[in-house]
């Protein structure tokens, strides 16, 4: 039977180390909804998300209530907008126009965020998928609650350099439309390599078209629970230490699945998968830089980060993969900038540069995530950082990411504020080398030699 | 059926255990199990309790021994039990 050491610990875990699920996403499959009229094409959307959505957030705050944790959002991800809208849209305007059908339905649900106005083009683009990359600055200025990705490359495929170059002025072009705002269009538009087709978190889920029809998948959290069980064991050996993030992260995770199959039950949904991310947030004490800073190091940044964030990553997915009966998403820990107060404190002291965050991405769950750089940088600039983040995926198999903000007036030193749970952050001096003729250059990359396995 | 866990936590004062289990007589719910302990000072109480023979909603059970909580001046939560024996049991 449970006793009041363990019903102390899990509550402790609650209440003082900000343990919570994540996100509850339902994956919602639009490829039903396809049609070449643009207007019955925005309705069948309306109609297949709201059926199937509408009970969504008052289901999360039940279990909620019934299990003491709270479950922070509550989201929706959909089947990239590109494939969807391809026979329906013609224009820019026209694919920007199911962003705020989108943005219309998130309201009424009242979830926070829907993934998926996204285009997967890997390889290359098609008419529509370019189209919609085109729009994304529109999306993203006339809604609030889309969040937008694009996949340009893959260990399989390699990457599409074509859409790198255009991905640098899409992100230049959003900063500029939401100027007002600290350029915060671009906290919600994240370019990916390996992108999954499950991950629940924002700004890359979508539900791809290896999915079912409707999927429940949830992220869990808890980097103040890993660091407050290391504060315990200071000073000990490696083995210690690792054992200590595994056992941790499998009791984090265990909530996770809880959560994920209740949800499942009561919507009717397919359980999909448990990410078992350590997300951070801007709140004290709820920080992935603390927890590096846990094991030893004075500074997010200094020497013998990589291999710390290395041992976090891993012990985090090994103690994980025990509690789930499916882990999936990107699984591991996020390093994002402007959502961890570890990291912004150490990017405003100098300890940590873009370029020390490219090599921590190597051996992160994702990638360069939440970085605030000056307005000014040249698209060309922010592609060459793309590609660079693009190929560590496809080179090392794995899941890497870039969500950068060129913030409009603003240069190092300053600081740029997008509120709520994207935080805010200093912004970080790029290299000013130039790369122009190298993202010039014109078709993709090839796929690497270790993707030849058949 | 499953089983609720009662915790309080707060600062020791006289008739805590007494206020709360007038409220489970109240409302039919049985205790199975207690225990409790005092460190510095402080309270803290774990019940497992059954709901099976009570009438009102589990919300409603644990919003108004929420209430009874601020009233006594300590923190009070009822949870399902499976949230723990999830973390703890394999």
């Amino acid at each position: 039977m449970i006793n009041l050491r363990e019903v102390s610990e899990t509550n402790e875990m609650i209440s003082k180390e900000n343990l919570d699920v994540r996100t509850i996403t339902l994956g919602i499959s639009l490829l039903d909804c396809i049609d070449s009229d643009l207007y019955k094409l925005k309705k069948n959307i309306h109609d297949k998300i709201y059926d199937s959505a509408k009970d969504l957030v008052a289901t999360g705050d039940k279990i909620s209530r019934y299990y003491g944790i709270p479950i922070v959002n509550k989201r929706i991800s959909v089947t990239p907008i590109g494939l969807i809208g391809g026979s329906a849209c013609r224009t820019e305007e026209d694919f920007a126009s199911i962003a705020v059908t989108l943005d219309e339905v998130a309201k009424e649900v009242g979830v926070n965020f829907i993934g998926g106005y996204s285009a997967l083009v890997a390889k290359g683009m098609t008419k529509a998928d370019e189209l919609l990359i085109r729009s994304i600055p529109i999306a993203l200025s006339s809604t609030e609650r889309i969040m937008s990705s694009v996949n340009v490359g893959s260990t399989r495929t390699g990457i599409d350099m074509d859409a790198v170059r255009l991905m640098g002025d899409v992100i230049k072009k959003t900063a500029e439309l939401t100027k007002d705002n600290d350029s915060i269009g671009c906290t919600k538009l994240v370019v990916l390599c390996n992108a999954p087709d499950d991950n629940p978190f924002m700004a890359g889920a979508f539900h791809g078209v290896t999915e079912g029809d409707k999927v429940i998948n949830v992220g869990v959290s808890g980097p103040g629970v890993v660091k407050t069980a290391l504060e315990k064991v200071r000073g000990e050996s490696f083995e210690v230490l690792c054992e200590t993030i595994k056992t941790t992260a499998c009791k984090v995770t265990r909530v996770g699945q809880l959560v994920a199959m209740e949800a499942s039950k009561r919507l009717g949904v397919p359980f999909g998968i448990v990410d078992l991310s350590l997300a951070p947030t801007p709140a004290i004490g709820d920080s992935v830089a603390d927890i590096l800073c846990e094991m030893g190091l004075e500074s997010a940044g200094a020497p013998g980060t990589t291999a710390a964030l290395a041992i976090l990553n891993d012990q985090v997915k090994k103690g994980g993969v025990m509690a789930a009966s499916y882990v999936g998403g990107l699984s591991g820990a996020f390093i994002p900038v402007s959502e961890d107060q570890g990291m912004i404190d150490a990017a405003t002291r100098g300890s940590l540069t873009i370029e020390k965050l490219e090599a921590m991405t190597c051996v992160c769950s994702v990638g360069l995530d939440m970085i605030a750089i000056p307005g000014d940088t040249k698209s060309s600039t922010i592609s060459g950082i793309i590609a660079d983040e693009m190929a560590i995926g496809m080179i090392n198999q794995k899941t890497t990411a870039v969500r950068i903000i060129p913030v409009v007036g603003k240069k190092p030193g300053d600081h740029a504020n997008f509120g709520g749970l994207l935080g805010h952050a200093p912004i970080m001096d790029v290299n000013q080398y130039s790369c122009d003729d190298f993202i010039a250059r014109k078709g993709r990359i090839p796929a690497p030699i270790h993707s030849f396995k058949n | 059926m499953s089983k609720t866990i009662i915790t309080v936590v707060g600062k020791d004062t006289v008739g805590i255990i007494a206020r709360v289990c007038t409220y489970l007589a109240k409302n039919s719910i049985n205790i199975e199990d207690i225990s409790q302990t005092i460190v510095q000072g402080y309270f803290n109480m774990m019940m497992i309790v059954d709901m099976e023979k009570c009438d009102k909603h589990f919300v409603e059970v644990a919003d108004e021994l929420e209430e009874l909580g601020n009233d006594i001046g300590v923190i009070i939560k009822a949870q399902k039990e499976e949230i723990f024996e999830k973390m703890h049991r394999f």
